[in-house]
């Protein structure tokens, strides 16, 4: 029999290659007669460009090409993969977002043309020598005043800066439960923009074969079939079968390479024209002006309650930046990845927000990490930390008073989403024992004595993740399906391939996905290879982001193993001379219930590609079986966060002492993977909380382009975590899962910061924004100092 | 990065010579500012002169009370050289604590001098420890060594060949990391000998490194923490930034002043 893996902490089989500089990224790929791509972007904000001599470029030692917008302008523009309404029914403003500027540049880092040469110092080189006449204009960069009067216009086809102004909920509802609630407390947040920063820079290589008309892309993307049907259905007029996207293996993406990017097409399309691959890489400088940022939302929100803090309405303000252009998902980020989870963990009767998403003179932001959720996530534990002060109750106990209780799911929220499982109180007292929060009062002492201050703070916390019905979210404007795909190939010999649509980029997909597939079929994981990121060889797939490999692209492998097995017991019926209705399948054994006769699952495989003694006129041969899975609703894993911080009062830094995390995950497959996970989302949701902040100056440039002044975490950080959980299984898909890739970044932010507040509470200070940086901390104290001077 | 001449003299005085060849020509020694400034096309030399093979510019020694150290001795050698660790554990701990493994063991102490970063730590250190600067030409007191903002009193055709750093009969050194660069973004050095007080601060002064008189004055009638209640320094003049305010470097200068006063005396 072999020993069942899910549930175990196998550790996993892609590591090898990872640890021992085995992988194969895109840079690492090198085509006969390769030339290399070098794209000169605008160094401005905003500016018209009056023109461009190309010839002194071209003249340069091995140049091909130089291509600008006036070369691209009959190509079509970077589309949009989801549109979203006006409250008054107008669909959002959606500017053309060309391959390579066509008269003006909209951000620092916008692409204006693109040399190709025999190598990449050549390219360089020559796009040195380009003659771009650029007329600077005045740029608005500002997120709160970029629908302000006077303020510059990003497109000259947009009246304003107004994307779209989008609500959902009844405002007159939440406005009569605030005016005659008990209490009714006010915040105003800013959620800080961030740079994604995977390790691996974005790269692309073009190859164009003249001979069959074919066209091949590799490229560093988290979803190479969306790729592949934005970029040759919008933008090149490639069809698919025309066209092949391969994302091999990809060193991080967390929302970054999930978008179509000019780069691509540029590559792709341009191979043809030059008649040779061509290959781009970004540098680490050219990735902060050229990746798709994080967050960047400023909200004002009030949360009223009555005399016993139960919570009556809340009502939620919030302008979203958009950046330059709309890139793939971002108008889907504000609206439907943010809002419809304001309700949170709480009874909330009615909740209204209304977003406005704006365009400015920035890089473009979509969905990072978590996308939409830590904003609401940010949102409602902050207001909830500020509420709980001014009711005089207990963090945790306001919480209490106010979760949906475990017997209430499923649970449909005042905003659109019905919560299927969940047990929140759970989830909090197991966090509040594993954090030691009963004795923290003495921890709190006890650094007072050396001079810290020391604070704790809550986030309890539910997000909306295994990205998928497609109804769904056709109905909230999403151009696309996202069901998932997997393809099982049983092999003569009983080896298995597995061909899945998600893509695999630090999620340990081998391993999981593996484990999977050994336990139903009962034979050994290294019998099992598991293959994805080629549109020639996976059949469809949309991808992986928002949580949802597992939850929709598992339960995609697990539907076609089960029409695997299907199969195989007719075969085995045949094989054994039973009745298909009397054989059972069991630990890669199919026997004939109540009988000792059996055969063994390799045996079956075997006779399905070696049909002498089969059921031909029945059955066809062979051992391969397809599934689609589309769930009917999202996961929604749920949890606590509990951070403990101690601040230096001299010099503001804030140490996290500890950092508590139970979550929700539904079924585990492998507990080792789901934890490491968590790890990497607490890294980066402390980094939000603390240390990350893509500033931009009033001129438009970027004042954080390098690891110079953009603080990403490191080790020394961060502390050692708590990470426990508490799982109530999913109820909408028949493997019980949820998500775990986002839950870290998602849950952790508010506890952090309301860690510091909590900190900071007896020397008056009410309010820090992120990242709470030692000079923000420090400042912090000295304003309240100030202001309780002048009491 | 654009071609260029490459050299790698054996002795000052070819370095000197081939320092003289080019339109364009600068010295390389652990390249650790240099090479970066190449490859983002900010500097684009004819020629490199390459100091690593200059044996009379390395080592550490022990000279009538002061250690002497060579232009291209790396971070991690003063930092791990039992004679610096035993009578300048604060110049150690310095050199330790600067940037990372890969930078302590290519940077060196005459890079650093030579370059004077406004950020760098050897400035402080040396400058609280009285140190002097040898050139092939001179020995220069690092009172008048260290001039400005990435400025020095090198002259043309002048090179720096070792450090001679003083024993102090107390020191210590305190960096305050800027959170992304953890370069300095204030660090403070304070070293005692014979009752006198010397105080250097680095990264918070926008004309580079600079000594506090009023700290020292009080440090030099009482060398404890308590002596600097109710001296600060003038946030004008200082560094501000997304990283610091001017006001937050001048209460971090006092405060890091302290801590290393406490550090300095045990």
């Amino acid at each position: 029999m072999t020993k069942m893996t899910v549930g175990q902490p196998i550790k996993r089989v892609e590591d090898k290659r990872f640890l021992t500089g085995r992988g194969k990224y895109t840079d690492d790929i090198n085509r006969p007669g390769q030339t290399y791509a070098y794209i000169v972007r605008s160094p401005h904000a905003h500016a018209k460009i009056n023109g461009i001599n190309k010839a002194a470029a071209e003249a340069m030692p091995g140049v091909h090409a130089v291509f600008t917008g006036d070369d691209t302008k009959d190509l079509g523009g970077i589309p949009c993969g989801w549109q979203v309404h006006s409250k008054d029914g107008t669909p959002m403003a959606e500017p053309r977002h060309p391959m390579l500027a066509e008269g003006k540049a909209r951000h620092v880092g916008d692409p204006v043309a693109m040399v190709v040469a025999d190598t990449r110092e050549q390219a360089r080189a020559a796009a040195e020598a380009l003659e771009i006449d650029y007329q600077e204009l005045p740029a608005v960069s500002d997120t709160g005043s970029a629908l302000g009067d006077g303020q510059p216009l990003v497109h000259d086809d947009v009246s304003s800066n107004l994307c779209y102004d989008w609500i959902i909920g009844e405002e007159a509802d939440a406005d009569a439960a605030i005016a005659k609630a008990h209490h009714v407390t006010e915040i105003d947040l800013v959620n800080n923009r961030l740079v994604a920063n995977p390790m691996e820079p974005r790269a692309a290589i073009g190859e164009f074969d003249e001979s069959t008309g074919e066209y091949t892309l590799h490229t560093t993307s988290q979803n190479p079939h969306v790729i592949r049907l934005l970029m040759g259905a919008f933008v090149l007029s490639i069809p698919e079968h025309k066209l092949r996207v391969v994302a091999p293996d990809v060193g991080g993406g967390f929302g970054s390479k999930i978008y179509h990017y000019a780069e691509e097409a540029l590559v792709t399309w341009a191979s043809a024209k030059v008649g040779r691959p061509i290959k781009w890489t970004a540098d680490r400088s050219e990735a902060f002006i050229s990746d798709a940022h994080g967050r960047d939302h400023v909200s004002h929100a009030k949360l009223a309650m009555d005399e016993n803090g139960k919570f009556l309405a809340l009502k939620v303000e919030t302008t979203a930046n958009m950046g330059a252009y709309l890139s793939t998902f971002a108008p889907c980020v504000p609206t439907y990845l943010y809002a419809t989870l304001l309700a949170g963990v709480y009874t909330t009767p009615i909740v209204f927000a209304n977003v406005k998403a704006v365009f400015t003179n920035t890089v473009p932001v979509d969905a990072y990490r978590g996308a939409g959720r830590p904003e609401a996530t940010y949102l409602l534990e902050r207001i909830v930390e500020k509420a709980a002060r001014e009711m005089g109750l207990a963090q945790d106990e306001l919480r209490r008073r106010n979760f949906i209780p475990a017997d209430a799911f499923p649970y449909q929220t005042p905003v659109a989403l019905q919560y299927d499982s969940g047990d929140y109180l759970a989830t909090m007292e197991k966090a509040i024992e594993l954090s030691n929060y009963e004795s923290f009062e003495d921890r709190r002492q006890e650094a007072a004595s050396r001079g810290k201050l020391r604070g704790i703070g809550f986030s309890t916390y539910v997000e909306a993740c295994g990205i998928a019905p497609s109804a769904v979210v056709g109905s909230l404007g999403a151009r696309a399906g996202l069901y998932e795909c997997g393809q099982v190939r049983v092999h003569p010999t009983g080896s298995v391939t597995v061909f899945t649509g998600t893509h695999s980029h630090g999620q340990g997909h081998e391993t999981t996905f593996a484990q999977l597939v050994a336990d139903k079929l009962g034979i050994p994981m290294e019998n099992v290879e598991i293959s994805h990121g080629d549109t020639n060889k996976i059949p469809f797939g949309m991808g992986t982001y928002g949580s949802r490999s597992l939850a929709v692209g598992g339960v995609a492998i697990d539907r076609a193993l089960d029409k695997v097995v299907a199969k195989a017991k007719k075969i085995a019926a045949h094989l054994m001379e039973a009745s298909e209705a009397d054989i059972e399948f069991e630990n890669g054994e199919f026997r004939v219930a109540g009988t000792d006769k059996t055969t063994a699952f390799g045996d079956v495989a075997l006779t399905a590609y070696v049909p002498h003694n089969y059921p031909i006129e029945e059955l066809e041969p062979g051992l391969e079986e397809t599934a689609f899975f589309d769930p009917l609703n999202f996961s929604y894993p749920g949890g606590c966060h509990i951070c403990e911080v101690e601040i230096d009062p001299e010099t503001g830094v804030t140490e996290v002492v500890g950092m508590t995390a139970v979550d929700d995950f539904g079924r585990i497959i492998n507990p080792m993977i789901v934890h490491g996970q968590v790890h990497g989302g607490l890294a980066q949701g402390i980094g939000q909380a603390l240390l990350e902040s893509c500033v931009y100056d009033e001129s438009g440039q970027l004042v954080t382009g390098s690891y110079m002044d953009y603080t990403m975490p490191r080790a020394d950080n961060l502390p050692s975590y708590t990470v426990d959980d508490h799982c109530v299984p999913a109820a909408h898909n028949p493997l019980g899962v949820k998500g775990c890739g986002e839950v870290g970044a998602i849950g952790s932010p508010p506890s952090v910061i309301n860690a510091v507040l909590d900190a900071l509470n007896p020397l008056g200070v009410r309010d820090i924004s992120m990242p709470a940086t030692p000079m923000k901390v420090w400042q912090a104290i000295q304003d309240a100092k100030m202001s309780q001077a002048a009491d | 990065m654009s071609s260029f001449e490459y050299h790698r003299p054996t002795s000052v005085a070819d370095a000197v010579a081939a320092l003289g060849g080019g339109d364009e020509a600068t010295v390389v020694a652990g390249g650790m500012t240099l090479l970066p400034t190449i490859k983002q096309r900010l500097a684009d030399p004819s020629d490199l002169v390459d100091l690593s093979g200059v044996g009379e510019m390395k080592g550490i020694s022990e000279e009538g009370g002061a250690i002497v150290i060579g232009a291209m001795t790396t971070h991690g050698e003063v930092a791990s050289n039992p004679v610096v660790q035993a009578k300048i554990p604060a110049l150690a701990s310095l050199a330790g604590n600067i940037g990372d493994p890969q930078v302590r063991n290519r940077g060196t102490i005459g890079g650093s001098v030579a370059n004077n970063d406004p950020a760098a730590c050897y400035p402080a250190g040396l400058m609280a420890m009285n140190a002097t600067v040898h050139t092939n030409k001179r020995a220069i007191p690092v009172d008048d060594f260290f001039t400005g903002m990435f400025e020095t009193a090198l002259e043309e055709g002048e090179l720096v060949t070792k450090v001679s750093v003083p024993v102090p009969d107390k020191a210590a050194y305190i960096k305050f990391p800027q959170p992304a660069s953890r370069y300095a973004l204030v660090g403070v050095a304070v070293a005692q000998t014979g009752g006198a007080a010397r105080v250097a601060v680095t990264g918070a002064g926008q004309d580079g490194v600079f000594r506090v008189a009023d700290a020292e004055a009080a440090l030099s009638g009482s060398f404890s923490p308590d002596a600097l209640d109710g001296v600060s320094v003038d946030a004008d003049g200082l560094n501000s930034d997304l990283h610091g305010s001017a006001a937050y470097r001048a209460s971090l200068v006092m405060t890091l002043a302290k801590r290393a006063v406490a550090a300095a005396n045990g």
